[in-house]
């Protein structure tokens, strides 16, 4: 292989000092490598540290243990190469459609008509050029993810952290921007690291699905290859043979995870 | 209920109210006078007061030094109030450190301090200017402060992530956010500026809409005084309509401007 991996954890362990001043570990031991132009989606119970790993790869949170190298460099702070996409709402407010699009050109220097001129662009290969005035407010919570989308891809990052992105929205939705998310992909080949809670949404998506187990001290226990054809209809493939065998195979070691995760979250009110 | 009748009921508790304190005022029932003109004055008296201070133009000069102390308390307190309030929502140790003594001031009613103030700014503009800084600032304060703590984490990373650095981080982030806590308390701070200006005339001064009334009142003028109640009024109620529409123009990206204080 020439291209360096473009993500590369090893041993990576994060914890966290609680406020008792007990310590949590999160995840433990994980070794995660994405190649170049690789779509790796992350599928693990609830709470079991999948964003952890995402802020790790991130540059946000230091690993306690262990080492993430990005493009065969030591990651030291932020992540420069990679443009994240936030589960919650992370538009900015005060700014329109087109001025949320256009900022991360902005702050690099560009002049502000070329930084429009492209957010614009953008915005249309989103679906919502007509929405470039509005506010996040008057937008749908689709149409907030879409101008999110466009955010993040305008700065061309090598690497694209999704952290269950399409979770608040609706199932319809959900598949629009999945099959949105895989045409943008395929035009221009990222390395993604996608985290859901949702394995059909992963193996949809995916090149490779990896299974975390519950925590506290999750670790990645599974790694499949997914090896259906592209392009993919995401609403389609879910109905063909292949994606059944996977499914089955890959929810049975997921299954005990979950009940685990299920488990531990209603003993311990919720970690 | 229809905008026309709304205003008919709203003009109509208007003309009631004046017209039982005129009849009350001035005619007597069972032979006493219900409300005596020596304390309660009547609408007509009042009226021509107004008209007279209208028409001979002393009014203005009054109107234009409160309004002037007003503004100048205002920009002054808020000023204050954001480069503090920025200050301590980005260095936790200072406002952990200032914490008791802001509560202990904010929490003085500021009239006590009008004695102090026209001691050491005179009885001119500046001591007024200086009641209405204590209130304007703590209010502009508490909000960018808030602001400031307030940018949801998430929106703070996504700014980090598209590269933003600190600078940018303030000016893209941290500067609307506080903005807009600031101007959503607008409406109570230029309140207060006005506030600040009046009492501080009344308790000491030569011009002015406080004075006005506190020389009427001197001289147990009633009529004097409710008609200096009455121009204030419409005073604060213009300026509160101006308010509204720099609110409405800054604040476009807000679903609902809630006023908070």
């Amino acid at each position: 292989m020439t291209e360096p991996t473009a993500v590369a954890l090893d041993g990576a362990t994060v914890a966290f000092r609680l406020a008792d001043g007990r310590v949590y570990t999160a995840v433990e031991q994980a070794n995660l490598a994405v190649d170049h132009g690789e779509f790796v989606a992350i599928v693990g119970p609830t709470g079991c540290g999948k964003s952890t790993l995402l802020n790790v790869t991130a540059g946000l949170l230091k690993p306690a243990a262990g080492t993430a190298r990005i493009f065969d460099k030591p990651l030291n702070g932020l992540n420069r190469d990679a443009g994240y996409l936030f589960q919650a709402d992370a538009l900015f407010p005060w700014k329109t459609a087109i001025d949320n699009v256009a900022i991360g050109l902005e702050i690099r220097g560009t002049p502000r008509s070329d930084a429009l001129a492209r957010a614009e662009r953008w915005l249309t290969s989103v679906g919502l050029g007509a929405f470039a005035g509005r506010y996040p407010h008057m937008l749908s919570g689709g149409q907030r993810k879409r101008v999110a989308l466009a955010q993040v891809l305008i700065r061309d990052p090598k690497i694209l952290l999704m952290d269950e992105p399409f979770g608040p929205l609706d199932a319809q939705t959900r598949q629009i921007m999945g099959n949105l998310l895989l045409e943008l992909w395929t035009a221009d080949r990222k390395a993604v690291l996608f985290v859901t809670h949702d394995l059909e949404e992963a193996i949809a998506l995916a090149d490779r699905v990896v299974i975390m187990s519950a925590g506290p001290s999750a670790r990645i226990i599974g790694d499949w290859r997914i090896t259906l054809p592209r392009p993919r209809d995401i609403a389609e493939i879910r109905m063909e043979k292949d994606f059944h065998a996977l499914h089955r195979e890959i929810w049975g070691v997921l299954k005990d995870e979950v009940m685990k995760g299920y488990v531990q979250s209603t003993q311990a009110g919720a970690a | 209920m229809s905008r026309v009748t709304l205003l008919a009921l709203q003009v109509l508790v208007a003309v009631v109210t004046l017209a039982l304190w005129q009849v009350f005022s001035t005619v007597p029932v069972f032979g006493k006078v219900l409300l005596p003109p020596f304390f309660f004055s009547n609408p007509v008296d009042v009226f021509s007061q107004i008209v007279k201070w209208f028409s001979t133009g002393v009014i203005w000069k009054h109107l234009a030094i409160t309004l002037w102390e007003s503004i100048l308390a205002f920009v002054i307190g808020s000023a204050g109030g954001i480069l503090v309030g920025f200050w301590f929502a980005r260095q936790p140790r200072v406002a952990a450190v200032f914490d008791p003594y802001v509560k202990m001031v904010n929490a003085l009613p500021r009239v006590v301090l009008a004695p102090i103030f026209a001691l050491w700014f005179g009885l001119g503009v500046w001591s007024k200017v200086a009641l209405g800084v204590t209130l304007v600032f703590f209010i502009v304060f508490f909000n960018v402060y808030q602001g400031v703590k307030e940018v949801p984490t998430t929106v703070l990373d996504n700014g980090r992530m598209l590269g933003m650095n600190e600078r940018q981080l303030m000016r893209h982030v941290y500067w609307p956010s506080a903005l807009s806590w600031m101007f959503s308390s607008l409406h109570t701070s230029v309140g207060f500026a006005v506030v600040g200006a009046v009492v501080g005339e009344y308790l000491g001064s030569a011009a002015g809409l406080g004075y006005l009334i506190q020389q009427a009142e001197g001289v147990f003028d009633v009529a004097g005084v409710f008609a200096g109640m009455f121009v204030l009024s419409a005073f604060v109620i213009l300026i509160d309509m101006a308010v509204t529409v720099v609110e409405k123009r800054l604040l476009v990206w807000r679903p609902t401007p809630a006023a908070r204080d």
